[in-house]
């Protein structure tokens, strides 16, 4: 295993002779067109998170670290810079640590109301990986589009779905943004350019793809002023499926205005990224479809936030698409009913100590962005719109039976015509949801 | 050359709002204005392909009621004499109108730019409108269905080909949850409105992968539309159809169909996706059937006619949902049903029809209804063996025999 992936990385000594690591992935994308990427770290910081199969791992880290200990001086040597410019303003740093506080107080009162019986099925949160949603989404605008997967909650309010329509959802009820029909797996917006929300892992990211095709289309066909990117996100156990490498392709192929998110988290719900993958190196694989691969600490919402300004930039100047690999955790079990047996305690600790919203918060206190009180007020703004959220949700009402058969075609006239003569869909009974269809 | 224009007064928009309301549902009569921006032409098609003798206007008892505005001035002959071609290339000529007029039609396959399409029905069109508009896919099924889902949500209307139907086992995933149930669990707030098509059926000789009839896996996905052309005329008509249609629509054509030559109308028409087609009118018994088997149902129909019985002859062309109003009609007519299909005998489009018309038309039935579909076999390469398995002639001739004694 160690020897093929020795071979792996030798095999191309341009990629080792690079000065940075992170940026080895430039060197094959200078041929495209050259863009740097800040905020990129080390392999090395990888490797001290996982535990498990730690030979194995270290032994290919040993191919690695001729590589990565250059990109440590880089890093020393830009952290210095660093504290003399701040990365965010006080209005980003408070905007930032506004979302990823909402997503986190989301998170914590779902899994309140889900125990006390308030929603049901499979509920997926996304504790700890705030950096990543709040990182890359916050530099959207309204028009760019966002696909997710089942883990989805937070993706919608950073992208401004309301918490009480996403609460409402949850609850399945006639006020949730999809009417109650879709439930956690399936949020959509139209006004946000939310595409969803999918249960089946990557099956989002060829809809993602083709809402950047659509990006595309508008420019060069409709003549249209679009820079619309399209982000997708979704996990490390998808990377090993066949739609990811698909799209890489045809992303890459058509040059559309995507950028590929992986949230790795580094388990599929019991199954560890290590035992499911033949190189668990993401980002790697950006260049072996021609599109730059970089490799990010999902816990920092700021080392996110500027490599995604990057990917986004580039995909807005029509230069294509970009795999972004975040390493992050969830701290909770892959859903509500995952017991989270299988984790070491000690990962999770650790990981416990990198909390995204802590150390937003430790860089706002220690570069005196903002004070503790309205750091604090933020927080107590944020747990109003959770409350008033659950209570709103509480007191929607539950959809109508006339809604059952609304939705299911555009255009109703594809329930056919029934024997009578009459469109089905003309049948009354049709507006009560009881006609025969 | 008759003609019925039906103009709606925005009533479609009403259709497909979240906030649905029951403004739309006026009494049947009112019900040619709810078509919207979505005109049919029935004209007086001239159709000298001496396949089937009528295309009848006698017709006019399954359809006029219903969706369609029958225009009483059809017993001129045509004004103008129309333009032949095969069926393929009515196809084309469906497709490339629609392209001409709604930039936002594109299509997304493979091979369909450059090449033409495995079956010319995207000839041309590449040079005329670009490759980003007429896209070559690599070969990746599931996902190039995926992108035109994406791209249909995002306001561009996708034709997506499958070179063979079969190959569209492999975007299964897209097509039923995407496809089919997007619009649904996103609440109504993104429409689907793509066309899936491709050739399907027993060709010769092509072995068993080559050789499916997809309509039976697909007919239970909830939200799509399903509809198998036969004929140029109808061709043109429901891909046109299906193109404006705001539902996903699932076209099936049929690999030994494509060089039919027929005589189209010059003017521009589209069909109905939800009716069926009256092929033959008659008294004895009613055959329903779709896609090739129509024309092995004519075959039999010509022997049977000679042997003294009067079939009525429906291509229901809408494999889902099914056009109860037509099949209905002919029902309570002959009391007798046969049922002639290319699908598997198991779960196919003939057991639901059984199922459909049992439920529905059960007092009105002389006999149980027979059913002919391909044997649940995989069709095998051996040309005799082929043809074993699916519906010849012959056995249609004795089934009805059998069914009128």
């Amino acid at each position: 295993m160690a020897c093929s992936a020795t071979a792996k990385i030798i095999h191309n000594p341009l990629l080792l002779s690079s000065s940075r690591s992170a940026e080895k992935s430039d060197s094959c994308c200078k041929m495209l067109g050259p863009s740097s990427f800040l905020g990129s770290t080390s392999m090395s910081k990888k490797l001290v998170s996982v535990n498990k199969g730690a030979s194995r791992v270290s032994r290919r880290s040993a191919n690695v670290v001729a590589v990565s200990s250059d990109v440590v001086k880089e890093k020393k040597l830009k952290s210095s810079s660093a504290a003399s410019s701040l990365l965010i303003t006080k209005e980003e740093g408070l905007v930032l640590y506004e979302d990823m506080v909402l997503g986190r107080a989301f998170e914590d009162m779902c899994a309140q109301m889900y125990y006390r019986g308030k929603m049901f099925g499979f509920v997926h949160l996304y504790n700890g990986q705030e950096a990543v949603s709040t990182g890359f989404i916050k530099l959207l605008k309204k028009e760019d589009c966002v696909v997710s997967t089942y883990r989805d909650h937070v993706h919608a309010l950073s992208k401004g779905v309301p918490a009480r329509e996403v609460m409402s959802e949850l609850f399945g009820k006639t006020t949730g943004c999809c009417r109650g029909q879709g439930g956690s797996m399936h949020m959509f917006s139209k006004e946000h350019n939310l595409l969803g929300g999918f249960a089946f892992i990557g099956e989002g990211i060829p809809v993602a793809t083709g809402a950047a095709f659509t990006s595309k289309y508008k420019r060069e066909v409709l003549k249209e002023d679009c820079d619309e990117v399209t982000l997708a996100f979704f996990g490390d156990g998808t990377c090993n499926n066949g739609q990811f490498f698909e799209c890489l392709n045809m992303a890459a192929l058509w040059k559309l205005p995507i950028v590929f998110v992986v949230e790795n988290n580094l388990w599929a719900i019991g199954m560890s990224h290590l035992r499911a993958t033949s190189d668990p190196q993401i980002w790697k694989k950006g260049p072996a479809f021609g599109m730059p691969g970089v490799h990010v600490d999902g816990m920092d919402v700021l080392k996110v936030r500027e490599v995604a300004n990057e990917a986004i930039a580039r995909a807005r100047r029509g230069e294509g698409p970009t795999l972004v690999e975040c390493e992050t955790y969830r701290f909770r079990g892959h859903s509500l009913a995952d017991p989270d047996e299988l984790r070491d305690p000690a990962e999770k600790a650790h990981y416990a100590t990198r909390d995204p919203i802590t150390a937003l918060k430790k860089y706002i206190l220690e570069n005196n962005l903002a004070s503790e009180a309205e750091l604090k007020a933020i927080e107590k703004k944020i747990d109003e719109v959770v409350e008033d959220a659950v209570e709103f949700a509480d007191e929607s009402p539950v959809p109508a039976r006339s809604q059952l058969l609304e939705n299911v075609f555009a255009d109703p006239r594809g329930f056919g015509i029934g024997p009578d003569g009459k469109y089905r869909c003309e049948d009354p009974k049709f507006t009560e949801g009881t006609a025969q269809v | 050359m008759a003609s019925a224009f039906m103009q709606g007064v925005g009533a479609t928009t009403a259709l497909s709002s979240a906030n649905y309301k029951n403004s739309c549902f006026a009494s049947p009569r009112s019900l040619p204005e709810r078509k919207g921006s979505f005109f049919v032409i029935r004209s007086d098609g001239s159709l000298s392909s001496g396949l089937n003798p009528r295309n009848s206007r006698r017709g006019t008892l399954s359809t006029n009621a219903v969706a369609t505005k029958q225009d009483n001035v059809t017993a001129s002959t045509a004004s103008k004499p129309g333009h032949e071609l095969l069926l393929f290339e009515a196809l084309r000529e469906g497709l490339e109108e629609e392209m001409d007029r709604d930039p936002r039609v594109c299509v997304m396959g493979e091979d369909v730019g450059h090449y033409g399409g495995s079956y010319k029905v995207t000839k041309g069109l590449a040079t005329k409108f670009g490759d980003l508009r007429v896209l070559d896919t690599p070969i990746a099924e599931n996902s190039f269905t995926g992108m035109a889902i994406g791209a249909a949500m995002t306001g561009l209307r996708p034709i997506v080909e499958g070179m063979n139907m079969g190959f569209l086992l492999l975007a299964f995933n897209q097509i039923s949850n995407n496809c089919g149930m997007l619009h649904y669990t996103s609440g109504g707030q993104f429409k689907i409105p793509v066309v899936i098509r491709g050739p399907g059926g027993v060709g010769r000789q092509l072995g068993a992968e080559h050789s499916q009839r997809l309509e039976s896996y697909f007919q239970s996905i909830p939200g799509i539309q399903m509809v198998a052309c036969s004929t140029p005329y109808n061709a043109k008509g429901l891909m046109k159809a299906a193109i404006r249609s705001e539902n996903p629509v699932i076209l099936f054509e049929h690999v030994l169909l494509y060089n039919l030559k027929e005589r189209i109308p010059d003017e521009e028409y589209v069909l109905n996706l939800e009716e069926a087609e009256m092929v033959r009118p008659g008294e004895h018994v009613t055959i329903l059937t779709y896609s090739r088997m129509r024309y092995h149902v004519m075959q039999a129909a010509k022997t049977l006619v000679n042997k003294g019985y009067d079939p009525e002859v429906i291509d229901i062309r809408s494999l889902k949902p099914f056009d109860l109003y037509t099949i209905g009609n002919s029902v309570k007519k002959t009391h007798r049903v046969l049922i002639v299909e290319e699908c598997m005998r198991t779960g196919g489009i003939g057991a639901s029809l059984t199922a459909s018309i049992n439920e529905n038309f059960h007092d009105y039935l002389d006999a149980p209804i027979v059913c002919l579909s391909s044997q649940d076999v995989p069709t095998p390469y051996a040309g005799v063996l082929e043809e074993w398995t699916v519906v010849q002639p012959a056995q249609i001739v004795a089934a009805v025999e059998q069914l009128c004694q």
